[in-house]
C-alpha cells in the first residue's frame, strides 16, 4: 500500500447507493453460484449411478463406462460430422455477406441466415424425419451401391434414412447460423487499410481475402467452429426424433445401426426412467456438461484474446 | 478467342482479356439448361419423375466448373480463381437457403389443416384420434416462459449493470467469462440440473412441475440477457453520467434515471430475443415439466405441458390412427415458428423505433 499523498475527494455513500450496488453484486455472484450449483447437483445425483452394481442399470452393461462409451462416441461423432459440413458453408456465407454481396442487401441477407437460428429445434426434428430422411434415402442407396468399399458406407443401407448422417445434416443446418454470425463479425473487423493495401497492389478479391481477411480472422474462425461444435454436441431433439439408435460404436454413416448421442439418449429414456436409471442418465448428462464446458471455455479464451472482438452471439 | 481479340488490336488495354459482364449469367443459365435437358432425357428414358432439385444442384456444380474454365482461358489463372471463389461463396449461401425454404414451406403447408379455432380452444383431455388442441400447451408455454422471464430479467439486468457500472477486477472478469461459457450450456443439461436440484431439495425422485422448467429456462436465458444488456449499457455516452454526477445525483439514481431510460429500447430488444430463444426449448421442459393432456395453471404442482413438448409428444406417441396426431404436431410447429418470428419482429421494431438517435 502506498501512502495517500494525493487525496481523492470521496462522495458520501448513501444507504440507497450501498443497497443498489450490493444487489448488483449479488445478482452477478448468483450467476457464478448457479453455475457451481449445476456442477454440484449434477455430481450429487450422478454418484448413485457410479457406485451401483452395473447389472442394475438399463441393458445391464458390464460397467457404467461401457454404457456411456458408445453414447459419448456418438455425441462426438455426430457433432464432428455436422461441423465438417457446416464449417465450409458457414465461412462461405460469412465471406459472401461481408465481402461479396452488394453493401445494400448484405444486412438483409444476414437476417435471412439468422432466421435459421430462430427455428426451434423440435421443428427441425420434425422436418428432418418427415422431409429430409425420405429425400436422402435414395441418395444413401446410391452411395452404398457405388462407394460401399469405403468403411463409411459399408454394410446394408437403412431403409428409413434415419441414420447418423441425416442427423448430422440437420445439426449442420442448425449450427450454420451460429458459425456464420461469429465469423461474419470477425471478417467485418479486418482492418480496412490491410484490405485496401492488398487491392492497391493489384490483388484480386480472393487474393485480398487470402492475404488480409483470412489471417486476421483465423482465431475467430476457430472459436466460431468450437462454439458451433458445442451447440451440436448438446443438441437433443433432432437426435431423439430422427435417429434410430443402437448401443454400438461404428463409423458407418448410412446403416441402420447408429450410435446414439448422450443428449438424445436422455430425451428418449428420461420420461420413463425410474430408480437408479435416472441417476445413470444424469451422470451421462454430467459428462456432456463437462465436454461442452471444456470446448466452450477454450473457444471463449481464444475469442477473448482478441480484445476488440466482443463475442457476437 | 483471346488470340483473335488481340490480333484485331483492341484499343483499351485495360478491358482486354475480360469476360463480358453478361458471361456469368449466360453460363449459369446455360449450365442449368444443359442439366435440365439431361435430366429430362433421363426422366423420359426411365419413366421416373423429373428430378428438379438434382438438376438445379448439378447445374450449379457445372456452372462452377465452367466459369473457372472460361475465366482461365480468357482472363488467366488469377482471375479464374477469383471467379471460382465468388461462385463457391454464392453457392454456399444458396445451399443454406434450401433447408430454410423447404422447412418453412413444409411447416406452413402441413400445419395449416389443423391451424383452426379448435386447435387454440381445446386441450387434449380425453381426446383420442381427431380433434383436440394445444390450449393446455400454449398456456403452459406462456406461464413457464413468463416465469423464466420474471427470474432472468432482474438477475440479468442487475448483472449487466454490475459489469458496466461497478465491476472491476477479478469478480467482474470471472462473471464475464462464465456468462460467456453459460451461453454454451446444452439445454438438456439445464433441464437435468433443475431436476436434480428439486429432486434433492424436495426429496421427490420423480418430480415434474412447471416452475422447475422456468428455472431451467432462466439458466439458458440469463446469459443472453446479460450479454445484450451489457452491450446496450456500454453504448450510453459517459457524458450523460458525468452530467448527472455534476448535478449531484447519486450513482444509483443516475443509473436508474439516466442510464437505463437511455438504453431501455436496446434492453427490451435483447430481452425479447432472449424470450424468443428459450420459448422453443424442448429438452429441458421434457425433463422437468413433463407432459400431460390436461390444463394446468399451477406452476408449483403437477406436470405442465408446453408447446414444443406438445409437438414432440404428438409426433413421438401417436395413437393407432397416426394422421391426426401428425397434423396436430405440424400445427403446433407452425404456431411455435409464428410465435418466434413475431418475437423477433417485435424486437427489431423496438430497436428501430425507440432507439435513441445518437447524433453522428
Amino acid at each position: 500500500m502506498t501512502t495517500t499523498s494525493t487525496r481523492k475527494p470521496r462522495s458520501t455513500l448513501r444507504p440507497a447507493d450501498r443497497i443498489f450496488a450490493g444487489s448488483t453484486v449479488i445478482a452477478g455472484s448468483l450467476i457464478l453460484a448457479a453455475l457451481a450449483a449445476v456442477a454440484v447437483f449434477l455430481i450429487a445425483e450422478s454418484i448413485p449411478a457410479l457406485i451401483v452394481d452395473p447389472a442394475e442399470l438399463k441393458g445391464a452393461p458390464s460397467s457404467f463406462w461401457a454404457y456411456v462409451g458408445p453414447l459419448a462416441f456418438g455425441t462426438v461423432w455426430a457433432a464432428f460430422l455436422a461441423l465438417v459440413m457446416a464449417l465450409p458453408i458457414s465461412i462461405g456465407i460469412a465471406l459472401f455477406i461481408s465481402h461479396f454481396a452488394p453493401r445494400r442487401i448484405a444486412q438483409g441477407l444476414g437476417y435471412i441466415i439468422d432466421l435459421l437460428a430462430a427455428v426451434p429445434s423440435v421443428v427441425f426434428g420434425l422436418w428432418g424425419i418427415k422431409v429430409l430422411a425420405p429425400a436422402v434415402t435414395p441418395l444413401y442407396g446410391w452411395l452404398v451401391q457405388n462407394l460401399g468399399f469405403l468403411p463409411f458406407f459399408a454394410g446394408g443401407v437403412s431403409g428409413t434414412g434415419r441414420t447418423i448422417l441425416t442427423v448430422a445434416i440437420v445439426l449442420a443446418v442448425m449450427i450454420i447460423p451460429i458459425i456464420t454470425a461469429v465469423t461474419r463479425e470477425v471478417f467485418l473487423q479486418t482492418p480496412r487499410l490491410h484490405e485496401e493495401a492488398a487491392l492497391a497492389l493489384g490483388a484480386t478479391r480472393w487474393e485480398m481475402i487470402q492475404m488480409a481477411v483470412i489471417p486476421f480472422g483465423r482465431p475467430g474462425m476457430i472459436s466460431a467452429a468450437m462454439l458451433g461444435l458445442g451447440r451440436a454436441l448438446g443438441e437433443t431433439m433432432v437426435v431423439a426424433m430422427v435417429l434410430s439408435p443402437a448401443l454400438v460404436i461404428n463409423f458407418v454413416l448410412t446403416g441402420s445401426q447408429n450410435p446414439s448421442t448422450i443428449a438424445g439418449n436422455i430425451a428418449l429414456n428420461f420420461p420413463e426412467a425410474n430408480g437408479v436409471d435416472v441417476n445413470a442418465l444424469i451422470a451421462t448428462g454430467m459428462i456432456l456438461f463437462v465436454i461442452t464446458l471444456v470446448i466452450n471455455s477454450i473457444a471463449r479464451i481464444v475469442i477473448n484474446r482478441r480484445k476488440a472482438f466482443s463475442g457476437a452471439n | 478467342m483471346t488470340a483473335a481479340a488481340q490480333s484485331t488490336g483492341i484499343v483499351n488495354s485495360l478491358t482486354t482479356g475480360r469476360l463480358p459482364r453478361w458471361a456469368t449469367w449466360v453460363i449459369l443459365l446455360g449450365s442449368w439448361a444443359i442439366m435440365g435437358v439431361i435430366f429430362a432425357l433421363i426422366a423420359a428414358g426411365s419413366g421416373t419423375e423429373f428430378n428438379i432439385s438434382a438438376a438445379l444442384l448439378l447445374g450449379l456444380f457445372l456452372f462452377i466448373v465452367l466459369i473457372f474454365v472460361f475465366a482461365y482461358l480468357v482472363e488467366g489463372l488469377r482471375q479464374a480463381k477469383d471467379r471460382l471463389v465468388t461462385a463457391l461463396v454464392v453457392s454456399a449461401f444458396l445451399i443454406a437457403l434450401i433447408p430454410l425454404i423447404s422447412l418453412l414451406f413444409t411447416v406452413v403447408s402441413n400445419g395449416l389443416p389443423r391451424f383452426d379455432p379448435g386447435f387454440f380452444g381445446q386441450s387434449m383431455r380425453n381426446v383420442v384420434g381427431e380433434g383436440g388442441g394445444a390450449l393446455h400447451a400454449i398456456t403452459g408455454t406462456l406461464l413457464i416462459t413468463g416465469m423464466a422471464t420474471l427470474i432472468s430479467v432482474p438477475v440479468g439486468l442487475l448483472t449487466a449493470i454490475y459489469l458496466v457500472e461497478y465491476g472491476r477486477g477479478a469478480l467482474a472478469r470471472a462473471i464475464t467469462f462464465f456468462v460467456d461459457v453459460m451461453t454454451g450450456i446444452p439445454s438438456i443439461v439445464a433441464g437435468l440440473f433443475a431436476f436434480a436440484f428439486f429432486a434433492l431439495i424436495l426429496d421427490d425422485p420423480g418430480i415434474r412441475f412447471g416452475f422447475g422448467g422456468s428455472i431451467a429456462l432462466s439458466l439458458l436465458m440469463i446469459p443472453v440477457v446479460v450479454r445484450s444488456s451489457e452491450e446496450m449499457l456500454k453504448l450510453v455516452p459517459n457524458e450523460l453520467r458525468e452530467a448527472a454526477y455534476a448535478l449531484g445525483v447519486p450513482k444509483w439514481l443516475t443509473i436508474l434515471k439516466i442510464v437505463i431510460p437511455t438504453s431501455i429500447a436496446g434492453i427490451t430488444t435483447g430481452v425479447t430475443l432472449a424470450i424468443a430463444r428459450v420459448i422453443g426449448e424442448t429438452a429441458p421442459l421434457l425433463i422437468i415439466s413433463g407432459f400431460t393432456a390436461s390444463m394446468n395453471y399451477d406452476l408449483l404442482s403437477d406436470r405442465m405441458m408446453s408447446l414444443p413438448v406438445f409437438v414432440y409428444t404428438q409426433y413421438q406417441n401417436p395413437g393407432s390412427e397416426v394422421q391426426p396426431y401428425l397434423d396436430r404436431a405440424w400445427a403446433g410447429a407452425l404456431t411455435l415458428i409464428l410465435i418466434v418470428m413475431l418475437l423477433n419482429l417485435i424486437a427489431r421494431l423496438i430497436a428501430r423505433i425507440f432507439s435513441p438517435k445518437l447524433g453522428r
